[in-house]
């Protein structure tokens, strides 16, 4: 019996050891590999995420929406390239959605995701994305997650300091990455200084629908205009963006833009702007910009071509815009949560530097400048500092805040993240990211109200960090926990094209505003129908218009008769379904376009150009119910000279 | 008593009773609710998604006219005229009788919608795509039962709840009216 006893105690002895040890190896041990790290980002089956992620898709030109903290992906919102999957850029309805002045593009590079704001606050109402090649900015709607409204940037090229919105959500901007002849001409590159200029171009939102107008633009010297960040609080009102190449080189930028010990944050005070164009002291300029609308109502795009432009000329306005000297090219450009510190990270330097609002206007209230660039003052570096982060990694990128009073910037050369105090300045962790990390979010990380809990690294490459796919391997983020003193890595997830930048809001903001399906009483598309009784087939010389409908499990009508080689078939498709969660699909053999995926509620549109005499079937594409496999019908193609009448039928009525 | 046959008349605003139906698919549910004049959704297009789902085992859809909905209306009408002016006759054995008669015009009303629940739930057409031999699709009279991959609710709402009050009612009038008699009678007696 006292054996046992010994034998339990030694038992329980060994295993606390065991436990403390534990512990030990634990805490100095990768977060990763401690055992709980492994709940904090697992979300049960059936259970829900806290946030909501929209991460941008980079080369992809998509959006894709993930949660937090699980890293599981629910959709890709297209965006600026076409998606054969959800027949965006396919279908008649969207193809208007990717018109541009150059014509139809099916393909952009979306970067800064960012959501539309009430007080400095995320509302969850839109989220605004920017293309980077050929520029244009996106409002995407959080109730549908689908792209209502996308706008092209004149005067602007590679979209990069874009799309950044304002406290109120008043603006969104969005500032050129090139500098360019404006308005476009042929000159030699050569005559680059003092020809070329960056446009920065501020976007009207209205509150109640979202839609989008290009109010005014500040044509800037021309530099580089790297990224953004609207002021918050006691600097709302201003808008400040990071630039290099302020050398002005035109060629073998990576050496002869890097030249300069500093380049600037230009400070623009935007309702200064607003007071110049009051008074009408704005250039009309002659352009032209492609405006595209999605209405819900009708479930269609259209594309209109704008022609002018407010153009502003900062050499001209006093007070509109000062430089703020910034080392070695800053990209990241970002204010905390008071407004009152404004981060420059010279991405080509060790440290972060911070400016003082408060400094920054006692400076251009007693005019201490330190000269001027094309008409712009120049501040003093000393004037304006507030404290640097000294050595605190290398090659600074971006940086958001928690609630806690710390800011979190990314390293891409060091490849790590860093936490600061904001005020003293002081490092007060790192953690290696894997590898090469862009920018970081914190969910509310760049608004007045940050959420804290997490910070989302998107990182460049990814090596050797997964299952190799060939030479060509997956983009990922990392999830680090942020509620403690020290960071901890919790999650890696693989991301649809590379991630640059990302916007995150809690679910509960979102989450219950999302639609279910569209009313079919509210579909205003032309050719639409509301029940099964309204099919039909129209001819109007070669060109044949299909109003046809789905609802589980089958197409009215099915049988179709009287389609000749030749003609132009549309198949205007109606889902008739009033359920969530119940899409049809739609495609027809050897036609030249995408399936249609369509929406309870929804009409969409497909073209056909049958270009071979036979019996030919369509089938629905999405696996809708039961009976999904028997969800099709048939097509007679007969020679184009045949007098056989259109017919059509559904179970032989 | 008199308050009791107005009772009745609340069938005329509220709903009578409920048909759920649940599943893992339909994380909401789906519903109708009976009335004594119309059958409306529960939750919008709850009727179009039942008929969509019934019609696979060849289920009829929900009607929308029915001889009941013009039948029942001018019944609980009638039964509450009849209640209000012999609450004003005040005599206590017609109380009794209209108690009497409104059982048996519930029980006649409850019989009538098992017909239909059956009818409903076997009278199925024969060229439906999924036929499960022996497999009826009834709906309960009351309470729950597990049909295929769904659970159906059946309970009464509001409306049937005025309605077992007014009648509850006529009743609780027909003791306490009685009482008062016997204590008449007594004291003649003394």
């Amino acid at each position: 019996m006292k054996t046992k006893i010994k034998f339990i105690a030694s038992g329980i002895l060994l295993v606390t050891i065991m436990a403390v040890l534990g512990c030990t190896t634990q805490n100095n041990g990768s977060g990763a590999l401690s055992s709980n790290v492994a709940e904090r980002a697992y979300v049960a089956p059936g259970e829900h995420d806290e946030f909501y992620a929209f991460v941008s898709g980079g080369f992809s030109g998509q959006l894709s929406v993930y949660g937090l903290p699980s890293g599981r992906l629910f959709r890709v919102i297209p965006v600026f390239s076409v998606d054969a999957e959800k027949a965006y850029g396919f279908n008649e309805e969207t193809k208007p959605m990717l018109e541009t002045t150059f014509g139809f593009i099916p393909w952009d590079d979306s970067h800064h995701p960012d959501i539309s704001q009430t007080n400095g606050e995320i509302d969850g109402r839109w989220v605004f994305i920017n293309a980077n090649n050929t520029p244009r900015i996106a409002r995407i709607s959080l109730e549908t997650f689908e792209t209502e409204e996308i706008i092209e940037i004149p005067n602007s090229a590679g979209n990069h300091s874009s799309s950044f919105v304002t406290e109120n959500t008043e603006y969104v901007v969005a500032g050129t990455r090139f500098s360019v002849p404006v308005p476009q001409q042929d000159i030699s590159i050569d005559e680059y200084k003092s020809n070329f200029k960056g446009a920065i171009s501020f976007i009207g939102i209205d509150q109640e629908s979202g839609r989008m107008n290009l109010d005014f633009q500040i044509l800037m010297p021309g530099f580089n205009y790297d990224l953004a960040h609207p002021g918050r609080g006691k600097s709302h009102g201003w808008m400040f963006f990071s630039t290099y190449n302020t050398e002005e080189a035109n060629t073998l930028l990576e050496v002869n833009a890097s030249q300069n010990d500093k380049d600037f944050i230009a400070a623009i005070n935007w309702k200064k702007a607003e007071e110049y164009i009051q008074q009408g002291r704005f250039r009309e300029m002659e352009t032209a910009y492609a405006h595209n609308v999605y209405d819900e109502s009708t479930h269609m795009a259209t594309s209109t071509i704008k022609r002018t432009v407010k153009v502003l000329d900062p050499a001209e306005l006093p007070g509109l815009v000062y430089f703020l000297p910034t080392p070695k090219s800053p990209h990241g450009c970002d204010v905390d949560p008071t407004g009152e510190y404004i981060i420059g990270s010279g991405k080509l330097s060790a440290a972060l530097t911070a400016h003082s609002f408060t400094k920054m206007l006692d400076a251009i209230e007693n005019e201490r400048f330190d000269g001027e660039a094309y008409g712009v003052p120049i501040l003093n570096y000393d004037d304006v500092v507030a404290g640097v982060v000294e050595q605190a990694g290398l090659g600074p990128l971006h940086t958001e805040f928690d609630t806690e009073g710390n800011g979190y910037t990314t390293f891409f050369i060091s490849s790590e993240v860093v936490k600061w105090k904001v005020g003293t300045w002081e490092v007060v962790d790192r953690k290696p990211t894997y590898y090469s990390v862009g920018h970081l979010m914190i969910p509310g990380g760049n608004s007045r109200k940050p959420f804290g809990k997490y910070l989302l690294a998107m990182n460049k490459i990814t090596k050797d960090r997964y299952l190799p796919t060939g030479p060509e391997l997956t983009q990922s983020a990392q999830l680090y926990d942020i509620s403690g003193e020290k960071m901890e890595l919790i999650l890696d997830f693989p991301t649809v094209g590379e991630p640059h930048y990302a916007a995150g809001a809690p679910a509960d903001l979102i989450a219950p505003r999302s639609k279910k399906f569209y009313e079919l009483d509210d579909n205003n598309h032309p050719y639409s129908i509301k029940n099964e009784s309204e099919a039909r087939v129209e001819r109007d010389g070669n060109v044949v218009h299909i109003y046809m409908s789905t609802i589980r499990s089958h197409f009215a009508p099915d049988n179709i008769e009287g389609i000749k080689v030749g003609d132009r078939v549309y198949f205007h498709v109606t889902n008739l379904e009033q359920d969530f969660d119940v899409p049809h699909g739609i495609s027809m053999i050897g036609a030249n376009t995408s399936e249609l995926l369509i929406m309870p509620g929804q009409t969409e549109t497909f073209v056909w150009e049958p270009k071979k005499v036979g019996v030919w079937p369509f089938y629905c594409t999405d696996f809708c119910s039961a009976l999904h496999q028997e969800m099709q019908g048939y097509v007679r193609v007969s020679p184009r000279n045949s007098d056989i009448e259109l017919s059509w039928s559904l179970d032989g009525e | 008593m008199i308050t009791g046959a107005f009772f009745l008349l609340a069938l005329f605003v509220l709903p009578m009773w409920n048909i759920t139906l649940e599943a893992p698919q339909y994380p909401d549910s789906i519903g109708m609710d009976i009335w004594i004049n119309k059958i409306t959704d529960h939750n919008p297009n709850d009727i179009k998604n039942i008929n969509l789902m019934n019609h696979y085992v060849g289920m009829k859809p929900i009607p929308e006219h029915m001889r009941e909905f013009e039948i029942f209306p001018w019944v609980i009408g009638v039964m509450s005229f009849i209640g209000v002016a012999i609450g004003f006759i005040g005599k206590k054995n017609l109380y009794l009788a209209w108690f009497i008669v409104m059982i048996i015009l519930g029980a006649a009303g409850m019989y009538d919608f098992y017909l239909w629940e059956y009818d409903y739930g076997h009278n199925l057409d024969p060229t439906a795509a999924i036929k499960i031999p022996g497999q009826g699709y009834q709906p309960p009279l009351i309470g729950r039962k597990e049909i295929l991959n769904f659970t159906a609710i059946s309970r009464p709402m509001s409306g049937a709840y005025f309605l077992f009050a007014g009648i509850l009612m006529s009743l609780f009038a027909y003791f306490i009216s009685k009482g008062e008699e016997l204590k008449y009678e007594k004291e003649e007696a003394i």
